[in-house]
Parts: C-alpha cells; sequence; structure tokens
C-alpha cells in the first residue's frame, strides 16, 4: 500500500461521492458546484494514470470552460428552472425514480462483470508491454511526445476535430443570436 | 500499483451515475450535466488504457479529442436550451411537446 494507491482511493472516493451527490441533489447551483469537484477529481485520477497534459486540458477546458458555460446557461434561464426543480418532490429514492435506480444499477453490476470476466490486467497486448518494460513511468515526460504525435500520427483526426470544433461554434453562435421572428 | 480494473470500475460506476441522472431529471441542465459524467466516464478509460501505449499515445490524444468534443457539444447544447427556454418559458425536457408550427 504505497501512496499512489491510497492517493488513488481517496480520489476514486471523492469523485464517486461527489458524483453521487451531483445525482442526487435538488439544488441546481448545488449540484453544479459539486461537479466541480467530481471534474478536479477526475483531473487528479489521470494524474495518478501518468496523463498529466490530459489532467491540465481537463482542468482548463472543463472547469474553466464548460462549468461556466453551464452556470452561464443556468443564470440566463432565471427562476423557472428552479421552479421545476422545485416540483420534483420525494427524496432520492422514491417509486417513480426506482426504474432508473433499477436500470443503472443493473448496468452497473453487467459492467463491472464485463471488466472481471475480461481480466484487463492480463490481456495479451498489456501483458507484452508490460514484459518489455515500455508502459509509461512516473519519471518520463510525455508531453513532447504528445506534440509530435498530434501533429505526424494524428494529423488527420486533428484537423478533422478543429473543423468540427469550428463548425460547432458558429453554430452555437448562430442559435444563440438574438432575431425578431422565428427562431 | 494501480491497476487498470480500479480504474475501469471507478469508471463504471461514473457512467451508471450518468446514465441515472439522464432518465430520471426534469431539467435539461441537469441532463446535459448526466451526459458529461459519462463522457468523462469513457475519457477516464481511455486514460487509463493509454498507460500502456507509450509510443503512439493514442489512449491520451484521442482523450484529448474526447474533451475538445465534449467543450463544442456543450456550446451547442446550451445555446439550444437557451432557446428552448426563450419560446417555451421551460428547460423540461417532458413539457417540451410543439413542432415549429
Amino acid at each position: 500500500m504505497n501512496v499512489a494507491q491510497i492517493l488513488f482511493y481517496v480520489m476514486a472516493f471523492v469523485v464517486v461521492a461527489s458524483a453521487l451527490f451531483v445525482a442526487s441533489s435538488k439544488n441546481l447551483v448545488r449540484s453544479i458546484f459539486m461537479f466541480f469537484i467530481t471534474l478536479f477529481g477526475l483531473a487528479g485520477l489521470y494524474v495518478l494514470a501518468l496523463a498529466d497534459f490530459v489532467a491540465v486540458t481537463q482542468i482548463v477546458i472543463y472547469v474553466g470552460g464548460v462549468l461556466v458555460l453551464i452556470l452561464f446557461a443556468f443564470m440566463l434561464s432565471g427562476k423557472e428552472t428552479l421552479d421545476v426543480l422545485a416540483q420534483q418532490k420525494g427524496k432520492f429514492i422514491s417509486v417513480g425514480k426506482l426504474p432508473a435506480l433499477l436500470l443503472a444499477s443493473l448496468f452497473f453490476v453487467v459492467m463491472v462483470n464485463v471488466v472481471l470476466k475480461t481480466d484487463v490486467n492480463n490481456l495479451p497486448w498489456i501483458k507484452q508491454v508490460t514484459a518489455a518494460n515500455a508502459a509509461i513511468k512516473p519519471t518520463d515526460l510525455m508531453v513532447d511526445n504528445i506534440g509530435i504525435n498530434l501533429m505526424t500520427r494524428y494529423l488527420l483526426p486533428f484537423e478533422a476535430i478543429s473543423i468540427l470544433l469550428m463548425m460547432a461554434l458558429v453554430g452555437a453562435a448562430h442559435l444563440a443570436r438574438k432575431e425578431r421572428g422565428a427562431i | 500499483m494501480i491497476t487498470l480494473t480500479d480504474f475501469l470500475i471507478v469508471s463504471a460506476s461514473l457512467f451508471c451515475i450518468g446514465l441515472y441522472m439522464i432518465i430520471t431529471k426534469h431539467n435539461a441542465i441537469q441532463i446535459l450535466i448526466g451526459i458529461e459524467l459519462m463522457l468523462n466516464a469513457a475519457i477516464l478509460n481511455l486514460v487509463a488504457f493509454g498507460k500502456f501505449d507509450k509510443i503512439a499515445n493514442g489512449g491520451q490524444i484521442f482523450a484529448l479529442f474526447a474533451i475538445v468534443l465534449a467543450a463544442a457539444t456543450t456550446a451547442v447544447a446550451l445555446a439550444i436550451i437557451l432557446n428552448i427556454y426563450k419560446k417555451y418559458k421551460t428547460i423540461d425536457p417532458g413539457k417540451i411537446d410543439g413542432l415549429k408550427d
């Protein structure tokens, strides 16, 4: 039981507990701010999976971008959203939510079963990588490698995603535009 | 040693929490948060497997792509939600039942 493992369990607990709070909270603002915690915990998990660059990107884009957008939309949509929330009475587990709870938990059982049956730690290619001692080690610096790969091996998906991002931003600007008459 | 199975189980539980949110919530913003949770579960899987791919870095780079896609999705979805709010004065997906005319 080394430090990394303890940190992993702490992070995993924080992530799952705050996600459960997000799912169960009646208060939208509180659940959005709890979602911050989930995203930070996930960034910590990425660091423990030795993906520092992805962790930093997660914090910059999710916490800095997506969550601010969600808060912005919540504040623009005003009081009505709170009224919708006030109508949802009852506790976390009520009869109306029982089918959804059943579906989600059965899905969880199925997924955990799949993970355990596959025995991911003993997959052939993972064993091969571990035997060759070629997995990423904590002392490795991966950022330059990611940059080089992004501009060579993954150039086509990179360009495709940049075009898609531009289209999405133009579309969002068009949708959010104030317009007289029809939407 | 943190094994791959641990990451996959955390990600499975995140995915199921997101699924539960999408099914039960009566608020488009909360449904969007559920979708984000599911996307994050997928990204966690990509990153966890990416640890074993040192040369090509496939897992980490596609995790980056997935994060960018999630940001684009959120921007468009929130624009749609704002438009729907302007037209119907509610963002409960169960109450939005009219087409354009």
